[in-house]
């Protein structure tokens, strides 16, 4: 994500605006844009789902296949995480392997997932040590006009939750859907000089001094965090980005849960 | 023992009538569906469902080439990059290209340097980027038909548009348009593209063995498809470009579409889609 | 027959626009007697010359164009400016308004600064130089600025400019238009946003027959509204 300009004039202008609360498409402060979510949009995955955040537009493909599993965790499945910003959805993206980019946002979704024990791992073990199910979540960015963290994270949850394991294939007895458990709601806050905006749009996201993301699961606990960029929050702050966190969590995880 | 297998796979990939596993008959298409501007950061983009096939395209450019060197001062460069997503095939696919996909995309480059306005743009580059989402056979077809159609809504200059259509064999049988069982087990595959307009060829490949008539006849029926498929790439462009007033003062999304086309084209209803749009 | 929801049919690269005895014009090319289209747009036929009007497409940038442009860069005696085309435009130091003393540039214009200049030259390798010498070009401070595609720039100029002075007149902002598509507006922010609004409408729907009613009623309902009984 090489850095586009954003003027010296649109920085004082989205300012101005985010003073009175106000925000260029509309939107208060703290409100997510629109969320949709497309289900079982590949066929040639287990499972898969197209989330649109606003203009943000990516697609999510799960792939299940046995493998052996970690040493250190012999009796869970395995589960694997990555993006590519494929030069289609900016022109800001290049071709190439994996950058510090890429890597940080697979890592920030993968662990709202992992954490939360949003999936059952254990049940993905078939025999201790030897043979456990692997998950590749493979996150394909179509479109980008901001906030990356939160509509990947909301992609791979809703695909995660269309799985269906494909044991009969390797005889394995019958499929089954993956044994989702808890449902873990990733938002992401931006700070543009003092002010905190939800949800930040591409702009927004270009000129923000800091960003963070909080997911929680459906109790409002923590279970992941990731502070960005080389601005910094005071500590009232961060307490009340994690109170809208939960709330706007709360909105969101229907949407998700929904088929 | 050779000929028996040969006779279960004939029984198996064409029927008595003539028809194919999926029920078409040798010269049909399988259902095509195409929109355009579909993306937003992009100049220009389009998505395509072709049977089994999911592909988007997208076209940013011209644009300032990079790196410098690269740069040609008399002229834009067209290039192309193919890719397919992990998951589009049924074992996934390691992310980044292979050796396949950087010759698809060099044949489609070079498909579309036949047809743009190249002087027009010196040291500039027109990128066009093709991402199969799900494949099913046939998916440089796919993808280069579908990037013609965002070359176009990019607004690129060029002398037609490009369609993209293959034909092969499947037990002895010349087809067009081989789905997945029957290009894994039938004889030969041959993708072409043409610029419809004025028969010109610009892609064209082969694997498999068919001899000098059965060329013929695949190549006849490749035209014959690609005048179908020109005609639903003008279509979706129609559309696109087409909705009315009062939709966008009410706010809604680009309009619903109107009917395929009006030509009667043998294709089969397309129901067995997803919900629109993408 | 041509009311507000009807539209200018499109034209698509390949397709016939002309026959013998009309002559090429921009957006089309002959081969073998006959005139075709070479970018998706609307056919437009004015003395024997057929054109085709694009509805898409990136800014090439023609020598007199005034341009809205973005600092980027700068040396000791010109400034490199975004003008939102795919060929970097310098401004030399002697073509700025100012007497600028050579290494001194940055006292100007810095990185990320908003000029409305002009496009001084460009060669026969597209290669661009800008000029801030004429009467409109400056610094732009304040207000905001939006991008449209810049083959809708002249939609929303309207004929004479009549299209851009009505949403001036109606929402009381300046706005400066630039061909290459980006387009400065400075007003109060809900004046702004609502001028904003119409001058995306123009941009998405520039094919259409009477726009500038729409536009009209668009932002004479949308002022209606902000001046209603709404919380201050």
């Amino acid at each position: 994500m090489s850095e586009e300009i954003v003027s010296e004039l649109m920085r004082a202008h989205v300012y101005r605006l985010a003073s009175s609360g106000q925000r260029v498409d509309g939107r208060v402060l703290d409100e997510p844009r629109k969320l949709s979510i497309e289900r079982s949009f590949v066929k040639t995955a287990e499972g898969s789902a197209r989330a649109k955040l606003g203009n943000t537009d990516i697609l999510v493909g799960i792939k299940m296949s046995v493998g052996e599993p970690y040493p250190d965790t012999p009796n869970t499945g395995v589960l694997s995480t990555s993006v590519e910003l494929i030069p289609m959805a900016s022109p800001t993206f290049e071709a190439g392997p994996p950058r510090p980019d890429s890597i940080e946002l697979a890592r920030v979704v993968d662990r709202g997932i992992r954490e939360s024990k949003m999936v059952n791992m254990e049940k993905l073990c078939i025999t201790p040590k030897e043979k456990v199910w692997i998950m590749f979540i493979d996150i394909h960015v179509l479109d980008y006009d901001g906030n990356l963290f939160d509509a990947c994270s909301y992609g791979a949850v809703a695909a995660l939750a269309s799985v269906v394991v494909p044991a009969k294939n390797v005889n394995l007895g019958e499929n089954f859907p993956l044994p989702v458990e808890h449902w873990p709601v990733s938002v992401t806050t931006a700070k543009i000089k003092d002010i905190l905006v939800v949800d930040p749009s591409l702009d927004e996201e270009r000129m923000a001094d800091a960003r963070i993301t909080v997911t929680t699961d459906e109790n409002g606990d923590i279970r992941a965090m990731q502070k960005g960029l080389s601005g910094s929050f005071s500590y009232d702050e961060v307490k009340r980005i994690i109170e809208t966190a939960q709330r706007v969590g709360r909105a969101i995880r229907p949407i998700l849960r929904s088929s | 023992m050779e000929d028996i297998e040969h006779i279960e796979k004939e029984m198996k990939l064409i029927n008595a009538d003539g028809r194919r596993l999926d029920g078409r008959k040798a010269d049909e298409l399988r259902p095509v569906r195409i929109e355009a501007g579909v993306l937003r950061r992009a100049d220009g983009s389009a998505y395509m469902e072709w049977g089994g096939n999911k592909v988007l395209a997208a076209v940013y450019g011209p644009r300032e080439a990079h790196p410098r060197h690269l740069q040609d001062p008399a002229r834009a460069l067209v290039q192309c990059r193919y890719n397919m997503a992990p998951f589009s095939v049924s074992d996934r696919k390691r992310p980044g290209p292979d050796r396949r996909s950087v010759e698809i995309s060099k044949v489609i480059s070079e498909a579309f340097s036949a047809v743009v306005f190249k002087e027009q743009f010196p040291r500039t580059s027109v990128d066009i980027f093709i991402e199969v989402l799900q494949a099913d056979a046939g998916t440089r077809c796919a993808g280069l038909t579908a990037a013609s159609v965002a070359l176009a809504d990019a607004g690129v200059p060029m002398r037609d548009l490009v369609t993209s259509c293959a034909s092969g064999k499947i037990d002895g049988v010349v087809c067009v348009d081989l789905n997945k069982e029957e290009d894994n087990f039938g004889d030969a595959d041959c993708p072409m593209a043409i610029v419809p307009r004025t028969g010109e060829i610009v892609l064209l490949q082969m694997d498999g063995h068919l001899t000098y008539d059965e060329f013929q006849k695949a190549m006849e029926m490749s035209i014959a498809a690609t005048h179908r498929l020109y005609e639903l790439q003008r279509d979706a462009l129609r559309r696109r470009y087409s909705t009315t007033l009062e939709d966008i003062m009410k706010e809604s999304p680009p309009a619903p579409a109107a009917p395929m086309s009006e030509s009667e084209s043998p294709l089969p209803p397309e129901d067995d889609f997803g919900p629109e749009g993408i | 027959m041509q009311g507000s929801g009807s539209l200018r049919p499109i034209v698509i690269p390949g397709e016939a626009v002309g026959g013998p005895g009309l002559k090429p014009g921009p957006g089309t090319y002959s081969e073998g007697g006959q005139l075709f289209a070479a970018q998706l747009g609307i056919r437009n036929e004015h003395d024997g010359l057929v054109s085709v009007i694009p509805l898409k497409g990136r800014y090439i940038p023609q020598r007199g164009d005034a341009v809205i442009g973005e600092v980027t860069d700068l040396g000791a005696s010109h400034w490199l400016v975004d003008i939102n085309s795919p060929y970097p435009a310098p401004l030399h130091a002697t073509e700025s308004p100012w007497r600028v003393e050579f290494g001194d540039t940055s006292r100007y214009l810095k990185v990320g600064d908003v000029i409305m200049a002009h496009v001084l030259s460009v060669d026969e390798i597209k290669r661009v130089q800008l000029t801030m010498q004429e009467r409109e070009a400056r610094r732009l401070n304040g207000g905001m600025v939006m991008e449209i595609s810049p083959t809708k720039v002249p939609r929303v100029i309207g004929k004479e400019g009549s299209m851009i002075s009505l949403i001036k007149d109606l929402t009381h902002c300046q706005i400066y238009v630039g061909q290459n598509g980006r387009i400065w507006l400075d007003g109060n922010d809900q004046d702004t946003a609502i001028a904003a609004r119409a001058i995306r409408l123009i941009e998405e729907r520039a094919q259409a027959f009477g726009l500038t009613e729409v536009v009209r009623e668009l932002i004479e309902g949308a002022r209606r509204e902000t001046r209603g009984p709404r919380p201050s």
